[in-house]
């Protein structure tokens, strides 16, 4: 299962990261995690489902394009990290 | 008089509250995020709080002990059938329901979504009936890239009306409950239109719209291109003409006096700044046939400061008054204006402020 880190500008919504979630893509994997923690999601992504315009996320040391980010495939052991993307300021 | 100050900012929620030795800054909250709208309860006591958060998007958050602490809430969002897939963007105006309704709350957004929550901000309903409104993509940005609700006034004397202002689409009202909406206002000109699409309602931009507690039918609005003001709830406006600039943002109405209202004016509308450097406040006591510029304690050179539109406010007893500026100046008066303290001049950017 992937291990999702959290930036520590979210420590209070996320005060125990990182979390291990299951999932294929880091879109399935971050749904995974909110069955448990739904107060996470709008966070990390808007009403619509989409990620959020000023949040950019890693996998496996890489800076995914915000458009493919929840479609990337990850694999059972990937290190995923939420960030602020310093776009938001 | 109010003794506590709500003031939202680029960095957080700072409170004020008067002593015997005068106003002091008495808690901060949610350092460092912006905060963008704040309501008072009166009938709980309960203190709500917007903030848009730049990164990870809007919140609302509850104290039910004063300021010290807070719980966040239920945030206001689009469903995801909403035409267009819109979301939140900034929480812009909050507001209680109003003496027929003691649990809820009326929420404006940028995008212009309506939301209303009966149990004290936990849930929240989509209007979809205003969103849904026919010529909806004729609607432009005021100031933002989208448009947006930022005046909600809720009909002390009827459970089923409220109107609400939006920038820019004019005035709206509702009388079933926010069931159906019409389009209100006539009266307004829009110089910034072509001149054959001035007077259209739906592409008035009214900066602000407040209304008189013990005369509802009075209301006021600080327009894009001018002062107005109505006395049958929004239905048609009369352009009032104070002396010298009328652009500007704010507005207040004396809660016992219709004839009695405050504007802030500065330079139209591509500087934004007060004429030559010098702020004045403009009073009316007899329904905008005359008008007095307030100066005393207020800055007379130099002086940049911007009121936006929810940096005004005026509490219950009518005579003390607040404003804060863009500039992060925040004044006090406790004689309807005529004369200003300077509470603090070093407040980060003020976006809104409230007595409550």
């Amino acid at each position: 299962m992937a291990r999702i880190h959290f930036t520590t500008w979210l420590r209070s919504v996320v005060p125990d990261g990182p979390v291990v979630a299951a999932g294929g893509t880091v879109g399935d994997a971050l749904d995974t995690l909110f069955i448990d923690r739904p107060h996470v999601r709008g966070y990390v992504l808007d009403e619509q489902g989409r990620l959020r315009k000023h949040v950019c996320i890693f996998a496996d040391g890489a800076r995914l394009p915000r458009e493919a980010a929840l479609t990337h495939p990850i694999g059972p052991d990937s290190e995923l990290h939420v960030m602020q993307a310093l776009s938001g300021g | 008089m109010s003794d506590r100050l709500l003031v939202s900012t680029r960095k957080g929620l700072i409170v004020f509250e008067r002593d015997g030795a005068g106003w002091r800054l008495a808690a901060t909250a949610f350092a460092g995020v912006a905060v963008t709208a704040t309501a008072a309860d009166p009938r709980d006591g309960a203190i709500y709080v917007a903030l848009k958060h730049g990164h990870f998007g809007p919140k609302v958050h509850r104290s039910d002990d004063g300021e010290r602490t807070f719980t966040e809430i239920g945030a206001p969002a689009f469903p995801q059938d909403a035409a267009g897939k819109p979301a939140v963007f900034q929480y812009w105006t909050l507001e209680t329901g109003g003496p027929h309704h003691p649990d809820r709350l009326w929420m404006g957004c940028i995008p212009a979504g309506l939301f209303r929550s009966e149990d004290r901000g936990a849930t929240w309903q989509f209007v979809e009936a205003l969103w849904n409104v026919p010529g909806r993509d004729k609607w432009f940005g005021g100031g933002y890239d989208d448009v947006g609700i930022h005046s909600l006034s809720p009909d002390p004397r009827d459970p089923g009306r409220l109107v609400l202002a939006i920038s820019c689409a004019g005035v709206w009202d509702t009388r079933d409950d926010g069931a159906s909406w019409s389009l209100i206002g006539k009266g307004q000109l829009a110089t910034f239109m072509p001149p054959d699409q001035q007077d259209k309602l739906d592409a008035q931009d009214p900066h602000r719209v407040v209304r008189c507690a013990v005369a509802p039918d009075t209301m006021w609005m600080q327009h894009h291109c001018g002062a107005y003001r109505s006395g049958d709830a929004g239905a048609t406006w009369t352009r009032i003409r104070p002396p010298g600039d009328d652009f500007g943002f704010a507005v207040a109405v004396h809660p016992r006096d219709p004839d009695t209202a405050w504007l802030v004016p500065a330079m139209k509308d591509e500087l934004r700044m007060p004429r030559d450097g010098a702020m004045y406040v403009h009073r009316t006591s007899d329904g905008g046939a005359s008008w007095q510029a307030l100066r005393q304690g207020l800055p007379q050179r130099d002086a940049f400061d911007l009121v936006y539109r929810h940096g005004l406010d005026v509490d219950d007893s009518g005579s003390r008054l607040a404003m804060g500026s863009t500039t992060g100046a925040l004044w006090v008066s406790d004689d309807g204006g005529d004369g200003w303290q300077l509470v603090n001049a070093h407040l980060p950017p003020i976006y809104a402020l409230r007595f409550g």
